[in-house]
Parts: structure tokens; sequence; C-alpha cells
């Protein structure tokens, strides 16, 4: 073996890479095409499918019936793109340039929610935004709000839970980002007669593109395929596409129209993504993930 | 870094320019201890709860303090048989997708070969497909197949997928240990006589250990946590954690679920602290044996 290999050097990174591959195209590569070829299926479980490209109207027929889901799920999952940002950068900032010797602990603290379920906060957030819970309960008592004003099952709820679970992965790219500026450039952009906010404008904020773009999408991605949060916080008017998806395989056996659903939030992600990197002009998706 | 800051910030005279470094100073500070609070929050809850005295089923109203949920923890049917199945899964497909992501880590950064690029790309794809896209084209591959192992759904079933969305993860951790560390080590390893075998474990491998405990931890997180991709892959025979806690959502979660969790986050907290102290430690012995060794050398000359 040992000799083989010496006198085949070129083939080491090909054994090294051969098993983790085939693994991933077995069990990633391959069920997406099965999902493919699914999502042209005719048929019933029960009586078994029929595969044929004039079955195309699945999709047509499967956008029509769920747009209103489409739609809410990208209303939903950008609104809580827009917010964790909104939160996400100031924390991310002040731990990089303020958090002196404590900032590993509060990176720590970021993502320390992860170790407990992600089923568990988000009923947590069920308690905490309940109706007579510790949030709505003594505005109720003061007479602030009306005693039948709910956050349960409206869009609000629904829109902070996902914004909660996914701003650990918009916080830490964006802290990776802004801990590796060089500090003397915002300092001389100061030297320079920038103020603060100039420097910060023309300076800091430009530097940390590449991480504001790989947190959006870390956000964005999950937050638009979840279902969880629509789930358990949420009421029948505010279903996602997962929920759709999720109902459609799982409840009703439907897999030809989950399939061509599935495939359809995929595109619809991909496309997204494009347009914002074209936007951005930052070409870090690659280079930032991998 | 915050020295460097606060010797920017301008003198302010006025009572603008002191209001302005007042909340520039403390502001920050307020806001990033808000949003800490904020982001444990629901962990407090979690824990809080795990102490309630529920009347009925549902456990979403302090109703009293008890220690009955702690005291009997798997009173619960069926808790026990899915904590010990998550753990199980966890375990194995950890183990299995740390190494398989590990060598491709390797492959990787310590090699140039043909389909570099394609490699990067197939490894990055499944990170960026949303989980109930991975859990649901998996399923439609199982559904297809339809014999066993793979159909009915089983512990198999999920332990396959779990591998799957584990290693991209590890790989990129694994990655970006390689990628920190110079190969003058392994050449110098190389000319002192070690072949590519013994150079592997005796200076590559205690190189990159950190990174591949980092990966491994967080492919054990990410495992015992999962739920949409599980759920998918999972069928009725063979049921999680996180799948029991989402099949009791509809009548009411136990407060035993709630001891589970804090236990799993008590315990994940104090193996990543543990883990911190003990990397700190080693990096100061190895800088205290450097100092000795060029005190050493000053006194041999």
């Amino acid at each position: 073996m040992g000799t083989f290999l010496r006198r085949h050097r070129g083939l080491v990174p090909y054994l090294l890479l051969a098993p983790g591959l085939l693994w991933l195209t077995v069990f990633y590569l391959v069920p997406s095409l099965q999902m493919a070829v699914s999502s042209l299926w005719t048929g019933s479980l029960e009586k078994g499918y029929v595969f044929s490209f004039a079955n195309w109207t699945n999709y047509t027929k499967a956008l029509g019936r769920f747009e209103p889901q489409f739609t809410r799920s990208i209303l939903y999952g950008g609104a809580a793109t827009i917010l964790t940002f909104l939160i996400a950068y100031p924390l991310a900032y002040s731990i990089a340039f303020r958090g002196g010797r404590f900032r590993n602990l509060l990176l720590f603290l970021v993502i320390a929610p992860f170790f407990t379920s992600f089923l568990l906060r988000t009923l947590s957030w069920k308690i905490i935004l309940g109706d007579v819970g510790p949030f709505l309960g003594p505005l109720k008592d003061l007479g602030v709000i009306p005693s039948d004003f709910r956050l349960l099952a409206t869009p609000i709820a629904v829109i902070s839970g996902i914004t909660y679970n996914f701003l650990p992965f918009m916080t830490l790219p964006i802290y990776v980002s802004l801990e590796k500026i060089d500090f003397r450039l915002v300092e001389a952009a100061q030297d320079l007669y920038a103020n603060r906010f100039g420097a910060f404008r023309r300076v800091t904020f430009p530097l940390s593109l590449p991480g504001v773009f790989a947190g959006s999408l870390l956000t964005f991605i999950p937050a638009v395929g979840d279902y969880v949060n629509a789930e358990l916080l949420g009421n029948p008017d505010t279903t996602m596409i997962g929920n759709v998806i999720q109902n459609q395989f799982l409840t009703q056996n439907n897999y030809p129209t989950a399939s061509a659903l599935s495939f359809l939030l995929m595109a619809g992600i991909l496309i997204a993504v494009f347009v914002y990197a074209r936007i951005l002009g930052t070409e870090e998706l690659t280079a930032g993930g991998v | 870094m915050s020295a460097a800051t606060t010797s920017l910030t301008r003198p302010g005279r006025s009572f603008g320019g002191r209001a302005f470094r007042f909340l520039d100073r403390y502001l920050l500070v307020i806001y990033t201890l808000a949003a800490v609070l904020y982001l444990m929050l629901p962990v407090v809850v979690m824990t809080m709860f795990s102490f309630n005295h529920p009347t009925g089923k549902s456990n979403v109203v302090w109703q009293g303090f008890s220690l009955n949920a702690w005291l009997h923890p798997f009173e619960v049917s069926g808790l026990q048989k899915a904590v010990a199945t998550s753990l199980g899964i966890a375990v194995l497909s950890t183990t299995i997708a740390t190494s398989l992501g590990t060598l491709i880590a390797l492959a990787l950064a310590r090699h140039g070969f043909r389909g570099r690029a394609v490699t990067n790309l197939f490894i990055f794809l499944p990170m960026a497909t949303p989980e109930i896209v991975l859990g649901a084209s998996l399923l439609t591959l199982y559904v297809a197949i339809g014999v066993p192992p793979f159909f009915p759904l089983n512990f198999l079933t999920i332990l396959i997928a779990h591998i799957m969305f584990n290693i991209s993860y590890v790989v990129v951790t694994v990655r970006a240990r390689l990628a920190g560390f110079p190969t003058h080590l392994e050449e110098a390893a190389a000319d002192l006589g070690a072949n590519e075998w013994v150079t592997f474990w005796k200076v590559t491998f205690p190189l990159i250990l950190p990174g591949i405990m980092a990966a491994a931890l967080l492919a054990f997180s990410l495992s015992i946590d999962d739920f949409v991709i599980t759920n998918f892959t999972g069928g009725t025979i063979t049921q999680t954690f996180p799948m029991l806690i989402y099949a009791k959502t509809r009548i009411g979660v136990p407060p035993q679920v709630n001891v589970i969790g804090t236990i799993i986050f008590v315990t994940a907290v104090g193996l990543v602290a543990l883990s911190t102290l003990v990397s700190r430690a080693q990096a100061r012995r190895d800088q205290r044996l450097a100092r000795r060794m060029v005190a050493d050398e000053a006194s041999g000359e």
C-alpha cells in the first residue's frame, strides 16, 4: 500500500475525498435528482406513480394554489433578515471593538442558546409572548393595551420567533469580518478629517459587507424554509411554504406536489441569492462559505 | 483594542460632546448586555418551567414551584427511549461525519488536485440548502427505493441523514484550522526522515486535533437538536428527543422535557468551558516549553 501510494502520489487527494464525497453523492445529489423526478410524477402512493415531462403542470398548479404561502415566506423571511441585521450589527460591532478581554465570553454567550433545543426555545417564546404572560400580562393590568390584545397567532410572533432563532447566524459572520479590519485604516480616515460617523460609513461598514452578505444568506435561507415558528407561534393565517411542504409530504403523502414545491423554494432562494450578490457586488458567497 | 479606541475618542468640552462620549462609552455596553439577556431569556424560561408544577397537561403558565420533574425525569412515557435514541444517533453520526469530513478537509487544504473548485461547491451546497429541502429530498429517495433497510423509515434512515448534513460543517471547521498552519512543520518532519504516515500522526494530527474536536462538538450539537430533517427521515418507528417534543406540543409539553433540555444545555456549556480551560493550559505549557528551549540554547552557546 505504502509503495503503491508513493508511486501514485496524485491519487492521495482522491482517496481522501472518496468516502465523504461518495456519501454526499448518494445521500444529497441523488435525492435531489430523485426529487426532480418525483416532481414530474402523477399518481398516488397506493396506486403507484407515472413519470412524464407533461407533468410540468405540477409546478404551475402548485404555485397557483400556494401563492399566498410563498409570498408570506418571502415577506416573513425578509423581515426577519432585516431585523436580525439591525439587532446583530451593533452587537457584533461592540463585541469586536469594545469587547476587550470579554470578547470570547460574549461570543460564547451569543452561541450558547444553540446548546439547547430549537423547539424548546421557540416554546419558551410562546410562554413569554403569551396572552397573560410576563410581557403582555402587566401591560394589560395597567390598561396600556386592551385586554384582548394578542401577540401569539399573529405575524409579529412568527417574525420575532424567526428573528430570535437566527440572530446568531447573522452576528457571527459580521463579527468575523469586523474583527479582521485593520484599525489603522479607521485611524487614517480620522487623520484625514473624517468624523467618527464618516469613518464608519466610508471605511468600517464597507469592509464589513462580506460579513453582512454571509450573515444575510445564513439567516434568509433557513428563515424562508422555516415552518416550526409559524407552526408553534402562528395560526392558520400565518402558514409559510415550509408548513405546506411538510403537510403535503408527511400528512397528505402528495409527493409530486410536495417535490415541485420544494424545487420552487430552492429555485426562489437561488434567484434571490444571485440578485442579492449582484446588488451587493460581493463574490464572497463561496469564499466566505467554504 | 479597547485602549486604542478610547484614545481615539476626542475630548468633548461642551455638554453635547460629553454626552456623546458618555453614550459612546456606555451605550454599546448597555446594548450588548441587553442583547445577551435577550438571547438567553428563552433558556432561562425553559429552565424555570422545569420547576413548574402544572395543574393540567400544558406547561405554559407558572403555577408553583416543584421538584417533581427533576426527581422523576423519565416518568413521561417514551422520553427515556427518545433521549437514548437521540444520543445514539448523535454519537454515531458525529464519529462517522467527523472522520469523513476530516479526510476531505485534508485533501482540500494539503493537496492540489483537479476538480478542487467543483469539490468546494459540492461541500457548500448542502449548507445552502434549506433543511426542509434536504429532509424532503432524502424522503423521496427512501420512498422511491421502498424496501428495507430504507423503507419503512427507521434509526438507520435518520442516521444517514445526520451524517449527510454534518459532513460539510466538519470540512469547513477542520479546514479553517488547517489553513492557519504553515506546511513547514510537516516539511521539517519529512526532512528529518519521517515518512508521510509518521508525519501525519506525529505532526499534522496533533496540530489539527483542536479543529477536529471543535468540528465534532458542532456536529454533535447539530445532530442532537435537529428536528426538521429528522421529522422527514424518521417516520413512526423511531422517535428522537426533538420529535417527542414536537409530538407533545399539541397536547402540552411536560416539565420533564424542560429538565432534559436544561441538562443538555448545562452539559454542553460545561464541556465547552472545560475544553477552553484545557486548551489554555496547553497553550501556556507550550509557551513555557518554548521559552525554556530558547533559554537552554542561549546558555549552551
